[in-house]
C-alpha cells in the first residue's frame, strides 16, 4: 500500500469521510462506494486494462461500422491482383482471388465478434442457470446436473463440434446465419459446463453465507433468495469466466472456419482467411500474416480484460 | 415435565414456548444428539439468556425456533416450538415465513457476513418494508432512516446509503438491529450478538437491546457464552450442557447460588480481580461428544461432585426452590449451601 493510487482507494474503502492530500475534494462525506464503483475506480487505474479496452472498443468499431475504416468492397476480386505484397493501394496486400485483405480483415471482425459475443452469452445464460440450481438445491439434483456437466466435459471440443456441425450441416440450409447461428449453438454446447461449475461453486459458497440465513430468518422466500442474494453475489467470477471465455470463442471460430466446418465464404471472417491463405503460406505469408495478427490481438485484449476484472472485482490482490 | 408445570411466572400464555425439542444431526460418523428435550418459554418483555459452551446446543434452538436449520444432516424428532400458542414446527411453509421477521427476528454473531455485502444497508432493510408490508420506497427509505436512527447510527441520512463494508463492526451489528426491527417483531433472538465485538461496543450494544426490549416490551432471547454480558440484562437465565438445560432461574439467585455444578463451574472459571495472583480455575475435560453422551447424568466425567447415582441414572429436571429448576441429584444441597 505504498502506491499513492491504492492507497487513495484503500482509504476511500475503509472511510470515505478520509480526504487525501490538500486538495478539496467536492463530494459528500457520506458518498456510498458499491463493490462495482470500488471496481471501476481500480481498474481505471490499470494499465492492462486501459490498453485491452482500448483494442477491444477498436475491434468493435470496426465490427459496428467496418465502412468507417475501408471504403473498399472485401468481396471484389480481380485476379490480375492474385497474392499482391502490400502496397499503398492495398496496405495489407492482395489474398489468392484478389481482393483487398484490409478490407477483408476490417469486414471479418464482425463475424467473429458476433459469434464470440453470442456464444457467450448463450454459454453464460445455459451454464450460469444450471449452476445456480445445482448450487442452491443441492442433492439430487446437483447430482444430476453435475454428472450431465461431466459427460458434456469429457467431449473433445473440436472433435465435438466436427459432430455437430457436420452432421446438422446437410439437413439446415447454408446461408449465412444459420452457419453462424449453427457455429455459435455447437460452441455453447460444448462450453457450458465449465460455467456451471463456475456458478455451483460459487453459489454452494454463497449459500453458506449468513446473509443468506439471516434473510431467510427475516422470512424472504427461495425465489428472493436465488435473485437477490446469490446472483448478485456470484456475478464476480461469472464476469471474469465471460471476458476471458469470449475470447476463447473468437479464436474457436477461426479454429472451426479453418477446419473448413465453420464459417465459409461468403461470410468473411478471420478463421475463412486464415483457412484460404493455408495453401500458400510460403509464396505469400502476408495472406496469413494480418488476419491472423487480428484474430491473436482481439483474443489477447479479451483475456487481459477479464484478467483486470478480476483483479480489480477480488479485494484480496489490493 | 414441561416448564410451565416448573416455572411459576405470569399467568398469561407465553409468547414462545418451547416445549420438549428433540433434534439429531445425523452424520457419517454416527447419529448427534444434538438437543436432548429443550424447554423454556419466554414472556413478552422478559430477556432469557441461554448460556453454554460451543456445542452445548443453544444456536440449533435457535435456529429451530426459527426454521432456518439445515435439514439435512438435522431432523427434529420431536417437541413442540408454540408461539401464542401455535406450533410452528407444525405450521405451513408459508405461516413460518409470516412468522419471520414480522413475529420473530433474529440477529447473528458477525454482522459482517449476515449483511450482504452487494446492496447498500438501507436497501437491506427497505426491501423488507417493501416486500412484506408493501410500502413505497420513499416511506420505506423514511423508516430506514428512522430505525438506523433508533440504534444510535450517527449520520443515519447518509449512512442509509453505505455500504455494509463501509460501516465499522460495531456499526454493523447497530444495523443488524435495525434490519431485524423493520418489522417490529415481537420476540428477537440475539445468536452471540456481541461476540465478535471488543469489550467497550459489547456494553453499547448490550445496552441498546435493553433498551430497545424495554422501549417495545419485546421478548428478547439472548444466546451466549459469556457469562459478564448476562448479569446484567437477563431476567430469567437457562443453562444448556449436551443439549440439555441444566438449570433454568432468575438471574440474581443464579448468581447468588447456583443449583448445578456445571453453573457453579461456569462461575468458578470466571477471572476475579479480588483474586489476584491465585490460579484460574478451569473445568476439567471436555464437554462431551455428542454422538456418544455418557450414561446417567451428562456432566458427571467432569463434575467434581459425583456420586454413583450420577453414573447410572439421568438427573429429571425438578424445582429444587420456588422459581427454579435444576437438573442435577443434589440440587438442593447446593441451593441450601450443603
Amino acid at each position: 500500500m505504498t502506491d499513492p493510487s491504492t492507497a487513495a482507494s484503500g482509504a476511500a474503502v475503509s472511510a470515505s469521510e478520509f480526504v487525501t492530500g490538500a486538495e478539496h475534494v467536492q463530494t459528500k462525506p457520506g458518498k456510498p462506494r458499491s463493490l462495482a464503483s470500488d471496481a471501476w475506480y481500480d481498474l481505471r487505474r490499470r494499465p492492462r486494462f486501459i490498453i485491452s479496452a482500448a483494442l477491444i472498443l477498436l475491434v468493435l468499431l470496426m465490427a459496428a461500422w467496418p465502412s468507417l475504416f475501408t471504403s473498399v468492397d472485401p468481396n471484389y476480386a480481380d485476379l490480375d491482383r492474385s497474392r499482391l505484397g502490400p502496397s499503398a493501394q492495398a496496405w495489407f496486400g492482395y489474398d489468392n482471388q484478389g481482393a483487398d485483405i484490409f478490407a477483408r480483415t476490417i469486414y471479418g471482425a464482425r463475424a467473429s465478434i458476433v459469434v464470440g459475443i453470442s456464444a457467450t452469452v448463450f454459454t453464460v445464460l445455459l451454464g450460469g442457470t444450471l449452476g445456480l440450481l445445482a448450487g442452491y438445491h443441492g442433492g439430487w439434483v446437483d447430482a444430476v446436473m453435475s454428472r450431465v456437466a461431466d459427460i458434456f466435459f469429457g467431449l473433445p471440443f473440436v472433435l465435438g463440434a466436427i459432430v455437430i456441425l457436420s452432421s446438422f450441416r446437410a439437413t439446415g440450409g447454408s446461408s449465412a446465419t444459420e452457419i453462424t447461428l449453427l457455429v455459435i449453438l455447437s460452441i455453447s454446447v460444448l462450453s457450458w459446463p465449465a460455467c456451471m461449475r463456475i456458478t455451483r461453486a460459487a453459489a454452494i459458497t454463497a449459500k453458506q453465507q449468513d446473509y443468506v440465513k439471516a434473510a431467510r430468518a427475516l422470512g424472504a422466500s427461495t425465489s428472493r433468495i436465488i435473485l437477490r442474494h446469490l446472483l448478485p453475489n456470484i456475478l464476480a467470477p461469472v464476469l471474469v469466466y465471460a471476458t476471458i471465455a469470449l475470447g476463447g470463442f473468437i479464436g474457436a471460430e477461426a479454429t472451426l472456419s479453418f477446419l473448413g466446418i465453420g464459417l465459409h465464404a461468403p461470410v468473411v471472417s478471420w478463421g475463412v482467411m486464415i483457412a484460404d491463405s493455408r495453401d500458400f503460406l510460403r509464396i505469400a505469408p502476408h495472406t496469413l500474416l494480418f488476419p491472423a495478427a487480428f484474430l491473436t490481438a482481439t483474443v489477447l485484449a479479451f483475456v487481459m480484460l477479464g484478467d483486470a476484472v478480476r483483479e480489480a472485482l477480488d479485494p484480496k490482490t489490493r | 415435565m414441561t416448564v410451565e408445570s416448573i416455572v411459576d411466572s405470569e399467568a398469561a400464555g407465553p409468547l414462545l414456548a418451547v416445549d420438549e425439542l428433540f433434534v439429531e444431526f445425523r452424520t457419517r460418523d454416527g447419529v448427534a444428539k444434538v438437543l436432548n428435550g429443550v424447554s423454556y418459554r419466554v414472556e413478552a418483555g422478559e430477556t432469557l439468556a441461554v448460556l453454554g459452551e460451543s456445542g452445548s446446543g443453544k444456536s440449533v434452538t435457535a435456529q429451530t425456533i426459527m426454521g432456518i436449520l439445515d435439514t439435512p444432516p438435522g431432523v427434529i424428532t420431536g417437541g413442540e416450538v408454540r408461539y401464542h400458542g401455535e406450533n410452528l414446527l407444525a405450521a405451513s411453509a408459508k405461516r413460518r415465513r409470516e412468522v419471520r421477521g414480522s413475529g420473530i427476528a433474529m440477529i447473528f454473531q458477525d454482522a459482517l457476513s449476515a449483511l450482504n455485502p452487494v446492496f447498500t444497508v438501507g436497501f437491506q432493510i427497505e426491501e423488507q418494508l417493501r416486500v412484506r408490508r408493501g410500502m413505497s420506497r420513499r416511506d420505506a427509505r423514511k423508516r430506514a432512516v428512522e430505525l438506523l436512527d433508533q440504534v444510535r447510527i450517527p449520520n443515519a441520512r447518509d449512512r442509509v446509503r453505505q455500504y455494509p463494508h463501509e460501516f465499522s463492526g460495531g456499526m454493523r451489528q447497530r444495523a443488524m438491529i435495525a434490519m431485524s426491527l423493520a418489522l417490529d417483531p415481537e420476540l428477537l433472538i440475539a445468536d452471540e450478538p456481541t461476540t465478535a465485538l471488543d469489550v467497550t461496543v459489547q456494553a453499547q450494544i448490550m445496552d441498546l437491546l435493553r433498551e430497545i426490549q424495554l422501549d417495545r416490551h419485546m421478548g428478547l432471547i439472548l444466546i451466549t457464552h459469556d457469562l459478564g454480558v448476562v448479569a446484567e440484562v437477563a431476567d430469567r437465565i437457562a443453562v444448556m450442557y449436551a443439549g440439555r438445560i441444566v438449570e433454568q432461574s432468575d438471574a440474581v439467585s443464579l448468581y447468588r447460588q447456583p443449583g448445578h455444578p456445571y453453573t457453579q463451574a461456569l462461575l468458578d472459571s470466571l477471572p476475579r480481580l479480588d483474586l489476584k495472583g491465585a490460579r484460574l480455575n478451569t473445568i476439567k475435560g471436555l464437554p462431551p461428544s455428542l454422538i456418544d453422551i455418557p450414561a446417567g447424568c451428562p456432566f458427571h466425567p467432569r463434575c467434581p461432585r459425583v456420586r454413583d447415582v450420577c453414573r447410572t441414572d439421568v438427573p429429571p429436571a425438578h424445582r429444587p426452590a420456588a422459581g427454579r429448576l435444576s437438573a442435577c441429584h443434589f440440587a438442593e444441597e447446593l441451593i441450601s449451601g450443603e
